[in-house]
């Protein structure tokens, strides 16, 4: 019954037009179901999916580097250790995800080849810098915020070890947040420096916060199609507003102002309006062009360069033992 | 996916806000030795925290910051503990001393180099911590007990990671050995400095553990992984040490000033 | 069939790692990871899947020595069971209201 493990050799499977393979497709979707690795799947669905979460992937990890920019000078002994373990969490994430995303048969070696290369897109929230403490609580508060609104759907998107992975990451996400909008709340109370540090950091952030839901659900082609397909289940502009309907009456809590003056309480929509956001600059910084862009996937390409010889150290190795026990074994 | 699959929990620790709010006031000799054994832990973490994002594989970046958060651990656990002796905090030790109130030993500040020198300088600590703690869980002081009774065990896995890279790396590629040799040997120097004695452990009696007492079982037991890995102890050259007293490499001023810089900038400021 | 991403041509395999969340309870699978060999694998499946006490235990294999059973097969191999109710206590009905049955 053990078919060829044909997966092992194509790194890109091949998806041959299956009407069976299709209809039960369709029907796990129609049914809200999951849809596991070995099930048939449109090639289009794969490759979606391969992207985004691969994408996502690269973002935790290329989300290690603005606030790892930050261990080394935390400015307390409690605050650098739960930095630490934040960034490391990404690590982990990273991790999860690429798991996930080898299921659909892309191995991990060669989405990090895609990443060095600049192939791939991950975030680009993780192009801005982040020259001041402050950031680490704004990230936190705002940039995980936001995530944590795009994230919790994808618990239910309808591929099963995507859904799996952020089921993880959400639940050890949930101090993410909190630990950022603490780092702001002392800054925020503390003295005239600190207050204005935290302001300076909250208006940097704010709008690119924003623009991390995507392009207005009128420019955003794509969204369509993964809603069908379970694997998006809010647009855009959905989630955005959810966000800004969170953020305000926390923001106010923290004694910050948003840098937005249009925010007002719209009775009728029972929501926050808020501004018009500087789409052009979103583009930009998608098509790299953002502050430090190079400076990140240089730092990826560094790290994956230099550890080549422990890779291959580690793998020679076990070469060596497999060797040593074979012959042991027929000795 | 089902609760069952797995749990999150924060565990049964002891931890520097415990031992800060137990508030059992150490002699000044105790505190004294504390600070040695929480810079020690407090500087390695320090120069671990800077691989997050640039360890060799990602599944290393998540090992190695292990490591770094149960040595920050530990360093915020004896500092927490000294620093009541002078009605001051963790912070205040590890934010407001200069370089010559430091007095962690000289390898924990050596540079990370590669991969190679960072294995050795964790193969050389951990075997050293644990056999320290595992003794120090026998102190008549009841904290410094507790606090290594929880870092033993960690430091145990230390040991562990360095042991299986120390054996990878010298027995991998051509290229992996020669590097191992030379991280061993630069890192190696610094270990005559772990083993000496003075006033201060001497007078402490049963609450310290004698440092040149850790030396046969440190030799054994690294001589054995050394001899496995087809490696020679390193000889030569014997640094100066002297960290204990406060004396540092060259290393160490641009390693503190980092750490230092935004507390230092902001004297009045809490976090 | 192996596990699915399984692939020859990595540097360091892939591992699938089950997780015994509490005493008395199974592994259940974690997720993977990549690692040389066995005993790095384990390693890595602590310091990945078991940094806030979800563990007691931790098992790993090498993905690609799974073997599955074939999804184009789906029907043949699952049919049986269907159909064969009497098979669960729910199908017994007359026993209702009888205490301890």
């Amino acid at each position: 019954m053990a078919a060829s493990a044909n997966m092992a050799r194509n790194t890109e499977p091949e998806t041959v037009e299956d009407p069976d393979g299709r209809a039960r497709f369709d029907e796990l979707i129609a049914a809200d179901q999951r849809v596991e690795p070995t099930d048939w799947m449109p090639e289009a669905y794969r490759k979606t999916l391969v992207r985004q979460v691969s994408q996502h992937a690269h973002s935790e990890i290329i989300g290690m580097q603005p606030e790892g920019n930050w261990i080394t000078r935390a400015p307390s002994l409690k605050r650098k250790a739960i930095l630490m373990a934040k960034v490391q969490d990404e690590a982990g994430h990273g991790l999860y995800l690429y798991s996930a995303a080898q299921t659909l048969g892309t191995p991990r070696d060669k989405m990090t080849e895609d990443l060095i290369s600049g192939k791939a897109k991950y975030s680009s929230i993780f192009n801005y810098p982040t020259p001041t403490w402050a950031d680490m609580g704004s990230i936190g508060w705002l940039v995980d915020g936001a995530a944590i609104c795009n994230q919790v759907p994808l618990c239910r998107a309808s591929y099963g070890p995507y859904a799996r992975a952020m089921v993880r990451i959400c639940k050890e996400e949930s101090f993410h947040q909190r630990q950022g909008f603490e780092i702001l709340l002392h800054l925020s109370r503390g003295t005239k420096e600190q207050h204005a540090m935290a302001q300076e950091s909250v208006n940097r952030w704010y709008a690119p916060a924003l623009m991390m839901f995507g392009p207005p659900d009128a420019d955003s082609p794509n969204s369509a199609q993964s809603m069908a397909w379970n694997i998006k289940r809010f647009s855009n502009d959905e989630l955005r507003q959810r966000f800004v309907d969170m953020i305000v009456p926390q923001s106010e809590v923290l004694g910050l102002t948003l840098p937005d003056p249009d925010i007002k309480w719209n009775e009728e929509r029972g929501h926050y309006d808020f501004g018009e956001l500087d789409w052009d600059e979103f583009y930009e910084v998608l098509k790299g062009r953002g502050p430090a862009n190079a400076i990140r996937l240089e730092r990826r390409r560094t790290a994956h360069e230099e550890g080549a010889w422990v890779r291959e150290a580690a793998a020679a190795y076990a070469e060596r033992r497999r060797q040593q026990s074979e012959k042991a074994q027929a000795a | 996916m089902s609760d069952q699959s797995f749990r999150i929990s924060a565990g049964e620790a002891l931890t520097a806000e415990k031992i800060t709010e137990a508030g059992e006031k150490p002699s000044e000799a105790v505190a004294t030795y504390a600070v040695r054994l929480g810079d020690d832990a407090l500087i390695l973490a320090q120069r671990l925290g800077w691989w997050i994002a640039r360890a060799p594989e990602l599944e290393e970046d998540v090992a190695l910051g292990n490591i770094a958060l149960d040595q920050l651990g530990h360093a915020r656990s004896f500092l927490s503990y000294a620093a009541l002796a002078w009605g001051k905090t963790e912070d205040d030790l590890a934010y407001f001393r200069d370089e010559p109130e430091f007095t962690n030993l000289q390898i924990v500040e050596q540079p990370n180099g590669d991969f190679a020198a960072t294995i050795a300088r964790q193969f050389i600590v951990s075997y050293y911590q644990f056999e320290l703690y595992r003794r120090l869980v026998d102190s008549t002081n009841a904290t410094l007990a507790a606090i290594a009774a929880k870092a033993v065990k960690e430091v145990d896995y230390h040991r562990d990671h360095a042991t299986q890279w120390v054996l990878r790396l010298a027995l991998g590629t051509e290229e992996s050995r020669r590097r191992m040799i030379a991280g061993l040997g630069v890192m190696w120097p610094y270990v005559d400095e772990m083993f000496r004695d003075d006033d201060l452990v001497e007078s402490l009696g049963d609450a310290a553990v004698l440092p040149s007492s850790l030396r046969e079982d440190f030799d054994a037991v690294t001589g054995a992984v050394l001899a496995e890995a087809e490696l020679e102890v390193p000889e030569g050259f014997v640094a100066r040490g002297g960290g204990r007293e406060g004396i540092h490499t060259e290393f160490f001023g641009p390693l503190i000033a980092e750490m230092q810089v935004l507390a230092r900038a902001h004297p009045e400021a809490t976090w | 069939m192996s596990a699915p991403g399984s692939n020859d041509t990595e540097p360091w395999p892939l591992w699938e790692v089950f997780v015994r969340s509490s005493r008395g309870l199974s592994h259940l699978h974690a997720g993977s990871l990549h690692a040389p060999d066995a005993e790095m694998a384990v390693r890595n499946a602590r310091d990945l899947y078991t940094r806030r006490n979800e563990g007691v235990s931790v098992w790993v294999v090498r993905s690609s020595d799974i073997t599955a059973s074939d999804p184009d097969a789906k029907g043949a191999f699952f049919e049986s069971p269907r159909g064969k109710e009497y098979r669960h206590a729910s199908y017994y009905t007359e026993s209702e209201g009888v205490k301890h049955l």
